[in-house]
């Protein structure tokens, strides 16, 4: 597992989200009610770019005509097919046991922290090691 | 740290296509109704300004997407998906290195209520395509948009693009007023075998009868699925009214309306025919006979069966290898990536003629790669 910077916590507020090239991949990085999630930038079924989708909700309904929005914001549709998956946890809804994308673990992490660490790798975001920047927090995602 | 893994079918990286490709259906729109008015007569530019367009528009149940697009197909300078060259040549000719492009415009000339202006408006379309598409992009070619309820207007729009090597097909769109094996349209045949240009009906449509043949439903899914109804009626009424007997080297291409229904649809029309020839006594042959050498269709979208073998099972059943040809439907919603359409591995042979033969002995197009 190697670690890797991947933003400043502030550069993703809740709702929003960056997309970064790590060890060779796109990954989608999710901020969600101050939860940062990680999934694979590429939807399992054609490879379209899954995080550049639209993110929605959970419209369910448990007989013909009886609707119920849940989880606003927490479901991920492909731009291209508009196949869903629960950015927590990158399972789809209508296939979940077979049909799902990678997600990666995310930390937050202290500046200073990593200034004084070893362990994470340098990711396309430059944790300089300035006074300055030392003191904000980082986002990293683990990368099997 | 690591969550639970279940049995997965895990992203994959894009492979890239090893055989040439040809897409038979891509999209192409008017960036704005200033663009449009360049190729408007005053006349008819008043009349869109003034009246709009005016049609029978039963399908216009709201689409999952905006637009019926790709969410990424918007380009950034904020024009409607299809309308920029640059941004299309980005996002599919050159990320799929695309040997041809055959384009579609569906932009509703063929639904107009007023003929007239159907007419203007189909000759507008393809001035434009001509002009600001087939001639700056060489991998691109245009279908000719026709006023096709009115087949004299169709056939003279035929007539003035007929010989120009830009354009490779004319354009139908598949709910017309009438089946179109009925005579009334036969004029638009007469046209196109005369400069050997293939007819393709394309999905979608406004002739006023209703989505489906149960009548109207409550949603876009069914609009979506029940589509193939209204192929299957195109095909019955061209075999069924002797359109082939009367213009034997006539070519139909069906462009995203599936084809899993075609086989079992040949069978029971040869089973009908058997029994009820009588009715129809210019058909000289099954009508499965017919069928089988003047229609092409284009892969966009893909019946998927769940079991791989069964897709194999429809390929034979469906009995043309010469004649699938492959599609992305750019920059629509339901697009099929070039590398990952088919949901089964293809024979190397039959892939190439799929992904591109088939359509350059259609269209007769030149190759580009060697």
């Amino acid at each position: 597992m190697a670690r890797y910077v991947v933003a400043t916590v502030d550069e993703i507020p809740p709702g929003g989200r960056k997309i970064v090239e790590v060890a060779g991949r796109s990954i989608g990085v999710f901020n969600i009610g101050g939860e940062f999630y990680a999934l694979r930038n590429s939807c399992p079924h054609q490879g379209g770019a899954l995080c550049e989708g639209r993110l929605s909700g959970l419209l369910l309904a448990t007989v013909p005509g009886e609707y119920t929005y849940s989880r606003r914001g927490e479901i991920l549709r492909c731009p291209w097919h508009g196949w869903e998956f629960d950015v927590k946890t990158g399972q789809s809804w209508f296939d979940p046991a077979r049909t799902r994308v990678r997600s990666y673990p995310v930390q937050v992490a202290e500046g200073k922290e990593l200034a004084e660490s070893q362990g994470p790798q340098k990711g396309p975001y430059v944790a300089e090691t300035y006074e300055v920047t030392v003191e904000r927090q980082y986002v990293l995602v683990e990368i099997p | 740290m690591e969550p639970i893994q279940l049995a997965e079918r895990r992203t994959r990286k894009r492979q890239r296509v090893q055989t040439p490709v040809i897409d038979c259906d891509i999209h192409n729109a008017f960036p704005s109704n200033e663009t449009l008015y360049k190729y408007l007569p005053a006349r008819w530019r008043r009349h869109h300004e003034t009246i709009g367009l005016r049609g029978h528009y039963g399908g216009h149940y709201p689409r999952a997407m905006k637009n019926a697009a790709r969410h990424d197909a918007w380009p950034p300078n904020g024009l409607p998906p299809g309308s920029d060259l640059a941004f299309m040549r980005a996002q599919l000719l050159d990320a799929w290195d695309l040997e041809y492009g055959i384009l579609n415009p569906l932009l509703g000339a063929g639904g107009q209520l007023n003929l007239e202006f159907g007419a203007a408006l189909a000759r507008a379309t393809n001035e434009w395509q001509l002009a600001e598409w087939v001639e700056p992009e060489p991998r691109l070619r245009a279908s000719i948009v026709v006023p096709y309820e009115d087949s004299a207007l169709a056939a003279q729009e035929i007539e003035r693009w007929g010989g120009h090597p830009g354009f490779v097909q004319v354009l139908l769109i598949a709910r017309t007023a009438e089946p179109l094996g009925r005579r009334k349209y036969w004029p638009i045949y007469e046209a196109a075998v005369r400069h050997d240009l293939p007819i393709g009906i394309h999905f979608g449509g406004a002739g006023g009868g209703p989505i489906t043949g149960a009548g109207f439903p409550s949603h876009y899914i069914e609009d979506h699925a029940g589509m193939p109804q209204a192929f299957q009626a195109q095909v019955i009424s061209l075999v069924c009214e002797g359109v082939f007997e009367r213009f034997p080297t006539l070519k139909i291409v069906l462009i995203e309306g599936g084809f899993a229904w075609l086989p079992p649809l040949a069978w029971r029309l040869d089973q009908s025919w058997r029994r009820l020839k009588e009715e129809v006594p210019y058909l000289r042959r099954a009508p499965s006979e017919y069928i089988h050498e003047h229609f092409w269709i284009t892969t966009q979208p893909m019946e998927e069966p769940p079991k791989g073998r069964f897709f194999r099972q429809l390929l034979e059943q469906l009995n043309a290898d010469d004649r699938l040809m492959f599609a992305t439907d750019y920059p629509h919603w339901d697009f099929d990536a070039p590398d990952r359409a088919f949901p089964v591995e293809l024979p190397p042979a039959l892939k190439r003629k799929i992904m591109a033969e088939n359509a350059r002995a259609l269209y007769k197009l030149p190759p580009r790669h060697l």
